[in-house]
C-alpha cells in the first residue's frame, strides 16, 4: 500500500512537471521542472527496482543535461516573449495531434496483454535475486553488450567532439604563441654587435637601436587584432604613427643625415 | 526477491510513459518558434520511452531492458549536447533561434 501511494506521488508530480516544462512562459521554469520531472522519474525507476538507472539519472541528466540547457537559455539573450508568440496558433493542432496519439496509445494498451507463457521464455539477461542491480548490470555490460557498449562510448566521443568544433571560435584579437616565428628567430635579427669607445657610449653609433620589426603584434600601434605573420605590412601601413609615437626613432641619427 | 512492481503493475507505469510521450509531442507543437524547449520536449519523449524499458524489465524479470535504458540515456545526452551547440551557433550568427528563420537554409 505505501508503495503505491509513493508511486502515484511520484507519478503524479512527474506528469505536473512534464506539462510545466511544455507550458511554461520562462524557458528558465522549464528547465527547472524539467529537473523536477527528472527526479521524479528516478523515484519511479527506484520502485522499479533499477537503482542504478535511477542514480544514473540524477547524475547525468539532473548534474550534466540539465545544468547545460540552463547555461544554454541564460546565456542566450533571446526574447522570450516573442518566442511564445505563435502558441494559440499551434495549440489546437498539437492538442490533436497529442490527443489522437493517446487515443491510439490508449486502445494499444487496452488491447495489450502478456503472452500466456512468459513465465517459460527464457531470459536473455535473467535478473538474480542474489546480486545488487548494479552488479548485475555490470555483469551483463561488460559482457553481452560489450560491442553496444564501446559504440556508445563513441558515439559520446564523436558527440564531445562536434560539440567543441561546433562553438570553438577563434578569435583573431588574441595573443598567443607562434612557435614558427619564435623558431625562424635569429640572433641577427634582435641583436648588433657595436664596437664601443670608451667613456663614449653608443651615441655616435645612433644610439638604442630598436628591433627592427615588432614581435609582439599588438605592440605596434593600430594593428590590434592582426595576424601575427602581418606585422611588417601593418608596421610599413602604421608609419606615419611609428615616427610620432616612437620618440626613440628621431634620437637615432640615421634619419637626420 | 520481492519486486515493488508487483504490487503496482505494470500498467501504471505504462500509462506514466503514454502521458509523458503525448506531452513531449504536444510540447513540440506548442513551442514550434524555441529550439530550447523542443529540445526539452525530446528529452521528456526519450524519457518516456526509458520508462516503458524499465518497468517491462522489471516485470519480466530481464536485465535487457535496463542496458537499453543506459544506452538510451547516454544517446539522449549526446543529442542534447549536440544540439544545444547548434543552437549556441546558431544563435551567434544570426541572433535568434526562431525556427522559422532556419528554413532560410534551404535553396
Amino acid at each position: 500500500m505505501m508503495t503505491q501511494i509513493v508511486f502515484y506521488v511520484f507519478a503524479a508530480v512527474l506528469v505536473l512537471s512534464a506539462t510545466m516544462v511544455v507550458c511554461a512562459r520562462n524557458p528558465v521554469h522549464s528547465v527547472l521542472f524539467l529537473i523536477l520531472a527528472f527526479f521524479n522519474a528516478a523515484g519511479l525507476f527506484l520502485i522499479a527496482g533499477a537503482e542504478f538507472l535511477a542514480m544514473t539519472l540524477v547524475i547525468v541528466y539532473v548534474g550534466a543535461v540539465a545544468v547545460l540547457f540552463l547555461f544554454v537559455v541564460m546565456m542566450l539573450d533571446v526574447n522570450f516573449t516573442r518566442m511564445r508568440e505563435g502558441v494559440q496558433r499551434y495549440a489546437p493542432i498539437g492538442g490533436l495531434v497529442g490527443g489522437v496519439l493517446l487515443v491510439e496509445l490508449v486502445m494499444a494498451f487496452a488491447r495489450w496483454r502478456s503472452a500466456s507463457n512468459i513465465d517459460q521464455i527464457a531470459h536473455l539477461v535473467p535478473s538474480s535475486p542474489t546480486r545488487t542491480n548494479t552488479a548485475a548490470l555490470g555483469d551483463v555490460i561488460y559482457t553481452h553488450y560489450i560491442f553496444l557498449f564501446q559504440s556508445c562510448a563513441l558515439v559520446l566521443l564523436v558527440a564531445m567532439i562536434g560539440a567543441i568544433v561546433l562553438t570553438l571560435r577563434d578569435r583573431p584579437s588574441g595573443r598567443r604563441q607562434n612557435i614558427d616565428r619564435q623558431h625562424d628567430r635569429v640572433p641577427h635579427d634582435s641583436l648588433e654587435m657595436l664596437q664601443v669607445p670608451l667613456g663614449a657610449g653608443v651615441a655616435a653609433q645612433g644610439g638604442f637601436l630598436r628591433p627592427h620589426e615588432s614581435y609582439d603584434v599588438a605592440a605596434v600601434p593600430g594593428t590590434y587584432g592582426t595576424e601575427a605573420w602581418r606585422v611588417r605590412e601593418a608596421t610599413e601601413e602604421t608609419q606615419a604613427v611609428l615616427v610620432v609615437t616612437k620618440p626613440a626613432e628621431s634620437t637615432k641619427g640615421k634619419g637626420d643625415a | 526477491m520481492h519486486s515493488p512492481i508487483e504490487a503496482i503493475g505494470l500498467a501504471p507505469y505504462l500509462s506514466v510513459g503514454a502521458i509523458l510521450l503525448v506531452l513531449g509531442v504536444f510540447g513540440i507543437f506548442l513551442n514550434r518558434k524555441n529550439v530550447i524547449i523542443i529540445l526539452m520536449s525530446i528529452e521528456l519523449i526519450l524519457l518516456s520511452a526509458n520508462i516503458n524499458f524499465v518497468a517491462f524489465s522489471a516485470a519480466t524479470g530481464d536485465l535487457s531492458g535496463q542496458v537499453m535504458t543506459l544506452f538510451v540515456l547516454t544517446i539522449a545526452a549526446a543529442e542534447s549536447a549536440i544540439g544545444l551547440a547548434i543552437v549556441t551557433v546558431y544563435f551567434r550568427n544570426r541572433g535568434s533561434i526562431e525556427v522559422d528563420d532556419i528554413t532560410m537554409m534551404k535553396g
